[in-house]
């Protein structure tokens, strides 16, 4: 077979069938399902009268919608109750099996994946939203589909797609200290653009991400989608297959040994060839806060917001104009002069265990600025929540003047209570800082934990390194 | 799925690069369990000066008239014009739910978003790529000109301005052929169970862990 990308081997070893145009049958071994973009989907199987092809093969949790606040009394919105009530029925009546809002393994659907060991290296693994690229992390091939696409997944347990190019985003070196991987995601779609991606499926590597923990590389591909592309993608490792062992659905004995065998071999070949290649030094990375409406919209902490003056294409020059308007920014103001009202550490993102320490360390024994409003941590998963809580990392953020929340996606996009009000401006450590993320007329500030913390006790944006 | 052969429509400029889903269809209307019902809110963050819910009669709503959807010249438009990136962000089909609901049959860009292109054929939407310079010419005529239609044929792959200009468009031929002929991807699929099964039971004895 000659050298093959990571891409590649993922690719190949799911292949149905194939057209002669090259529209390919692709199987897809897990499918994760929530309950905003499945309802219709079960739905038009029951319409056709069809039922999932392999039930085993999915894995349901509500999140989007969910309160975070006391569980005990439901679902206030009654819309949003049946969008939930809907997928717990649709689970019952199908026998899939799904963590309820009291089960404690109930999170994100991006948190609960890997956490179980339900995501592992080598396979294709789809979900009905697009920061399913996550999961790529595991050295699996993962990517968002919509509802159609869920349905049929449903029907077939397969997907029909065309092989997207093979993009690789090498960073060498060491990140700096207090320099995380959000900063380096941020750095690269700051370097490609949003649409840098678009139409290929990359895969990150180097010596910067092979020094990332799991959490780590879960944080870059979970953004992978903020590039454009479909799916981002990490060898598997050490880090991998240690992060995985006796995680409840991950193998165990001798089929976890013959696993791991097969998992080693999850790696571009040497001289493997990419249609495109992009370099970073890690060590010039320093923490990133997003200043406009779209993820590429991102300079360093010790930089300005950006002046459209400056700016020679039209389109662009228009963009940042719009982005600033809706921003109440001014171009050339320092990012350290940006004053904050809420803080947001949560999200697929950056909600699990890594996350809460690494916020925690920076805000212990301080407490937040008089100037914002709402300071909210909201764990990934009721089991990030527990082991935060054994290490004592929510009574610092409870006395540092902090929120301690229940898990779900909450405010990285407000379908549930959380919100900014218009006019707002929010720290957040989630993916997406478009118009009315986070609250209609809500401005979002995309920044890692330590960099959300440090501006919650700030009041304003600072570099984390050096509070 | 509703076949698509020709659209000869009227045109709406939507001058604005990176538009995201969130833009397109905001939250709150995800809420719902059914497919359609979602015109009334397409970019209703940018079409209402008042904040929209679900279940809001959005005939009495406010409509901000420098949002240019609500344009009177632009009623009815079937053409949506955009700029690059057009439908980048979440994977919601809600998105080209809304844009089909409203009316529009065809949307031209100069690039979009992976998942929502796909999203599109799946709803019989048709999204085209022109190059920017084609794009930009359009934006000039459709501004330019009151009443301003586009002729779309995709057997042809070609896209007919007013002036007579011709533009030429690509398009994956096996996704042309489903929204030619209105073919559900599901059907086809299942022509293969066979191949199917035997995938599974050759990966099952290959990697048996992905089966328990
Ligand atoms: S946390 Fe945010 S980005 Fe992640 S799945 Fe939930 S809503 Fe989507």
């Amino acid at each position: 077979m000659g050298t093959q990308t990571l891409y590649d081997k993922l690719w190949n070893s799911h292949v149905v069938h194939e057209e002669p145009d090259g529209t390919t049958l692709i199987y897809i071994d897990r499918h994760l399902v929530h309950e905003v973009t499945s309802p219709q989907a079960f739905e038009g199987l029951r319409l056709a009268g069809r039922k999932p092809w392999r039930i085993a093969s999915m894995l349901a949790v509500a999140d989007h919608n969910v309160p975070t606040t006391d569980r005990t009394q439901g679902i206030a919105d009654p819309i949003s109750r049946l969008q939930v009530e809907t997928l717990d029925s649709n689970c019952d009546e199908l026998g899939i099996t799904e963590f309820r809002m009291a089960d404690v393994r109930q999170g994100i659907v991006h948190v609960i994946g890997p956490e179980q060991g339900a995501t592992l290296p080598g396979m294709t693994v789809v979900c009905g939203d697009s920061h399913t690229s996550t999961h790529g992390a595991f050295a699996a091939l993962a990517f968002g589909i919509g509802t159609s696409e869920v349905e049929h997944v449903m029907a077939t347990q397969c997907l029909l797609m065309k092989k997207a190019r093979a993009m690789q985003v090498l960073v060498d070196g060491a990140l700096g200290r207090g320099v995380t991987a959000k900063d380096l995601v941020l750095a690269v779609i700051g370097k490609i653009g949003t649409a840098g991606g678009t139409g290929y499926a990359i895969e990150f590597a180097g010596s910067a991400i092979r020094a990332l923990t799991m959490e780590g590389r879960m944080t870059v591909c979970n953004m992978a989608i903020e590039a454009g592309a479909r799916a981002g993608m990490i060898a598997a490792d050490d880090t991998t297959i240690s992060y995985l062992k006796g995680r409840p659905f991950a193998p165990q004995g001798e089929l976890w040994d013959k696993a791991v065998g097969y998992w080693r071999t999850l790696h571009s070949d040497e001289g493997a060839q990419f249609d495109k290649v992009v370099l970073l030094d890690a060590a010039e990375i320093k923490p990133q806060v997003t200043w406009g409406t779209s993820p590429e919209m991102v300079v360093a902490v010790d930089g300005n917001v950006p002046d459209p003056a400056r700016e020679d294409d039209p389109v662009k020059r228009g963009s940042i104009e719009l982005s600033l308007k809706y921003m109440g920014l001014q171009p050339n103001t320092p990012i350290t002069e940006i004053q904050i009202d809420k803080v947001f550490i949560g999200s697929c993102t950056n909600a699990r265990i890594e996350d809460l320490r690494a916020a925690a360390e920076v805000i212990r024994g301080k407490h937040v600025a008089a100037n914002v409003k709402l300071a909210m941590a909201v764990p990934g998963s009721g089991l990030v929540k527990q082991q935060a809580e054994r290490e004592g990392l929510d009574k610092i953020f409870v006395e540092a003047g902090f929120e301690w929340r229940e898990p779900g996606c909450s405010m990285c996009l407000a379908m549930n209570a959380d919100r900014l009000e218009p006019g707002e401006r929010c720290a957040s450590t989630s993916n997406r800082n478009f118009e009315g993320r986070q609250g209609p007329g809500g401005r979002t500030h995309l920044v890692s934990p330590e960099m959300a913390a440090a501006a919650a006790i700030a009041g304003h944006f600072v570099d984390a390194r050096n509070l | 799925m509703d076949k698509f052969l020709r659209v000869d429509g009227l045109v709406v400029p939507l001058d604005r690069a990176n538009v995201d889903t969130d833009a397109i269809i905001p939250k709150q209307f995800l809420k719902s369990i059914k497919r359609t019902g979602f015109g009334p809110n397409l970019f209703d963050e940018w079409r209402y000066l008042d904040h929209g819910e679900p279940g809001m009669d959005n005939s009495r709503r406010p409509l901000n008239p420098d949002f240019v959807l609500n344009q009177p010249r632009y009623h009815g438009a079937q053409i949506l014009l955009a700029r690059e990136n057009f439908g980048c962000g979440s994977s919601r089909e809600h998105a080209p739910w809304a844009l089909d609901d409203y009316g529009f049959r065809a949307i031209i860009a100069p690039s979009f978003a992976d998942i929502f292109c796909n999203n599109c054929f799946k709803n019989g939407l048709l999204p085209i790529v022109l190059d920017a310079a084609s794009v930009d010419d359009l934006f000039q005529g459709v501004t330019a000109t009151p009443g301003y239609h586009l002729k779309i044929d995709l057997e042809q792959q070609i896209i007919t301005a007013p002036n007579g200009m011709v533009y030429r468009f690509e398009v994956d031929a096996f996704r042309k052929n489903c929204l030619l002929n209105g073919l559900d991807d599901i059907g086809l699929t299942l022509q293969h169970v066979r191949e199917i099964k035997e995938y599974e039971a050759r990966r099952k004895s290959e990697a048996p862990w992905l089966f328990t």
